[in-house]
């Protein structure tokens, strides 16, 4: 069984924007690799680093946020590719919770995988909460996976997620392998019932 | 009491059971893979100590990265090499058939499937990569999966994952002319949003998609993900059948039928939802924006920024300012530097023969790039068999061998600074074709062939 994810608590650093998508979080030519370590340098290459490799000031790069742990998004976050080096590469740079309006469903699924809560608020309490650490970057943000709750000191907003998620996130089973291996038995029969590629 | 659609009989034959998380165990019949996404995923196996569950249902080919020019090994990009070569190795390590650049059936994982019959009706189907909807056409249930699942369902042919709800969209009528399926599935993305098939599968019917053709099956569900929807279908029928009979990996074709005609949607089935289109209202559609839910027809005008829903604003002025285009304009007239035919959504044969029946007219115009990258090595030859690459020279296009390209330039194929790109691929993100600056248009092959002759975009009705 992987670790249970009960709660997190950590700084944000807001990303704004609608339809953030796979090919922004991570462009495609920095996927030449057989590995996923090390694509933290290149989490929104082109958002972040002009032509010449000089950087545009985004809040990646800005002392007052880099390096932060909770991303703070907006609506339809991690559309497009599939491409689970998205959600690696956060990962990389150090994020370990995302909290936006909403979520790709493949994504979000990526992001189970790799148990990082992938978290939502309304588009109003989103606004606030981004608000909030961009005026004050040192606000530590907890999540609460258990009541479902974001709270900064002072407030507290109430979040969403796919149950099912949120259930493998706190009972420990996010990384799947081995809970689906468990099931050999029933797979063989599934297998062995199909009336195509009866091998 | 109501009947089931495909999905929902698909999905309770696949089902082994529910899991802790209320997360069903779903068995994946055909799984796909390929070189960019598939290496991590053996080396987590490795970590695991773990094995291929069943190595007959996983195939594989290269095409993200494959160089369309320079073929012979090893490549150019050192890295491109290195990726190949992890492929080939983890294929014979583990026995699985890889359709490979020396077998004369590479091409683009979604085109080759159907192309050995590999995708059947009624199958549960994935892939690590998001258009894999596009199997969809043929009546299975087949979706994109990050590399943490390639890893699950390589060690036991099984994934975590919910059920979707169902959405009929139900498009109806006659097409008008020069309007065709990728026109249809801009027509829907642009009206249903980016995100309207979050949580949803759709199931694509109605007497004009009845009357489509495989191919131009493939190209919408192909695109269901750009709307949002991770899973797109047709349910199976004669086109389906005939179109599959004979090919390599149909080992019984009236028990493959026979399967189809058992998983197609009840004529009473229940949906989460109804939408209906109206064919004859769709005209040739291109984006304008930097998603494809901003699209518009081609002689309409660019929406003014307040008068879109407040959620789609700013997105929209981002879009203005990237693409250095104004509200009240139209597409009609837009100069354009490259134009490419290709990709998982248009680089099938029928597409080609589209392209060259409009080229057949002209000339690619002076300072304009174009080239054709066939989707597979089969289609590359069937085309040259028919004398399309002939034509498509002959009017100035080059004509590369099959991968992805420059549908998100991870070879050689990519745009340069601002270039403004006609294409026929399914993403028009910012720097998706492969400069951080680049701009592209979505549009049908018809419509990619007669921008390339004129240097601009064209009303294909007028050509």
């Amino acid at each position: 069984m992987s670790e249970s994810i009960k709660n997190f608590c950590g700084k944000g650093i807001a990303v704004r924007g609608n339809d953030i998508d796979t090919d922004r979080i991570i462009p495609a030519r920095y996927m030449k690799c057989v590995t996923f370590s090390g694509l933290g340098a290149y989490a929104f290459y082109d958002e972040r680093f002009d032509g010449a490799g000089k950087s545009k000031g985004h809040s990646f790069d800005d002392m007052r946020w880099a390096g932060h742990p909770v991303l703070l998004s907006n609506a339809n976050f991690g559309c497009g590719s599939s491409r689970e080096h998205a959600p690696q590469a956060l990962k990389d740079y150090g994020i370990r919770a995302i909290v936006a309006e909403s979520f790709a469903e493949i994504f979000a699924g990526n992001c189970s995988s790799l148990g990082i809560p992938a978290v939502t608020l309304s588009a109003a309490d989103m606004k606030d909460l981004q608000t909030c650490v961009e005026n004050s970057p040192q606000t530590e943000i907890s999540i609460d996976m258990e009541n479902m709750t974001i709270q900064t000191v002072g407030k507290t907003w109430k979040a969403a997620m796919p149950e099912t998620y949120r259930q493998a996130l706190l009972d420990g089973s996010w990384d799947s392998t081995a809970v689906l291996a468990s099931s050999m038995p029933e797979i063989e029969k599934t297998a062995g019932s199909l009336p195509y590629m009866v091998l | 009491m109501s009947g089931k659609s495909l999905l929902e009989k698909v999905w309770e034959r696949h089902k082994v059971k529910t899991l802790p998380s209320g997360q069903d165990q779903l068995f994946i019949g055909l799984h796909l893979i390929h070189e960019v996404t598939s290496p991590q995923a053996f080396g987590m196996l490795k970590e695991k100590g773990l094995g291929v569950k069943y190595p007959g249902r996983t195939f594989a080919t290269a095409d993200h990265i494959i160089p369309t020019d320079k073929l012979h090994r090893p490549f150019v990009d050192t890295l491109a090499e290195e990726m190949l070569q992890a492929l080939e190795n983890n294929t014979r390590e583990h026995g699985i058939l890889f359709f490979g650049p020396d077998s004369g059936k590479q091409g683009i994982v979604h085109v080759i499937g159907p192309e050995q019959g590999l995708t059947q009706p009624g199958m549960t189907i994935a892939c690590g990569d998001s258009h894999t909807a596009t199997h969809g056409a043929f009546g299975a249930i087949a979706f994109g999966v990050g590399t943490s699942q390639v890893r699950d369902i390589l060690a036991t042919q099984t994934m975590a994952i919910s059920r979707p709800k169902v959405r009929k969209i139900q498009v109806s009528g006659k097409l008008g002319a020069g309007v065709g399926a990728k026109d249809i599935i801009l027509a829907i993305i642009g009206r249903l949003g980016v995100n309207g098939g979050l949580g949803y599968a759709y199931e694509y019917g109605g007497d004009t998609i009845d009357a489509l053709s495989m191919e131009e099956r493939m190209t919408i569900c192909n695109m269901s993900i750009e709307g949002g929807a991770r899973v797109g279908y047709v349910n199976p029928d004669e086109t389906t059948y005939q179109w599959l009979k004979g090919r390599p990996y149909i080992a019984n074709f009236e028990r493959m039928k026979a399967f189809g005609e058992e998983m197609r949607s009840d004529g009473n089935a229940h949906y989460d939802d109804t939408v209906l289109f109206a064919a004859d209202e769709i005209k040739p559609m291109i984006t304008w924006g930097i998603t494809p839910g901003q699209v518009a027809a081609v002689d309409e005008k660019l929406p003014e920024i307040h008068d879109l829903p407040e959620k789609e604003r700013e997105t929209a002025a981002r879009a203005y300012q990237h693409m250095g285009f104004s509200p009240g304009e139209t597409m009609e007239g837009k100069k354009i530097d490259v134009v490419f035919i290709g990709s998982c959504t248009n680089g099938r044969l029928s597409d080609l023969r589209e392209v060259a029946q409009v080229v057949k007219k002209g000339r690619v115009a002076k300072d304009v790039t174009a080239f054709v990258v066939p989707g597979s090595q089969i289609v590359a030859k069937e085309a040259e068999a028919e004398g399309l690459d002939k034509i498509l020279i002959d009017a100035g296009f080059q004509w590369r061998s099959a991968g992805c390209s420059m549908c998100l330039g991870m070879n050689a194929d990519q745009l340069k600074g601002r270039q403004l790109s006609a294409s026929t691929s399914n993403r028009n993100f910012i720097g998706r074709q492969g400069s951080p600056t680049g701009r592209t248009l979505l549009m049908s092959p018809r419509m990619a062939a007669a921008a390339a002759l004129a240097g601009e975009i064209t009303d294909i009705r007028k050509m």
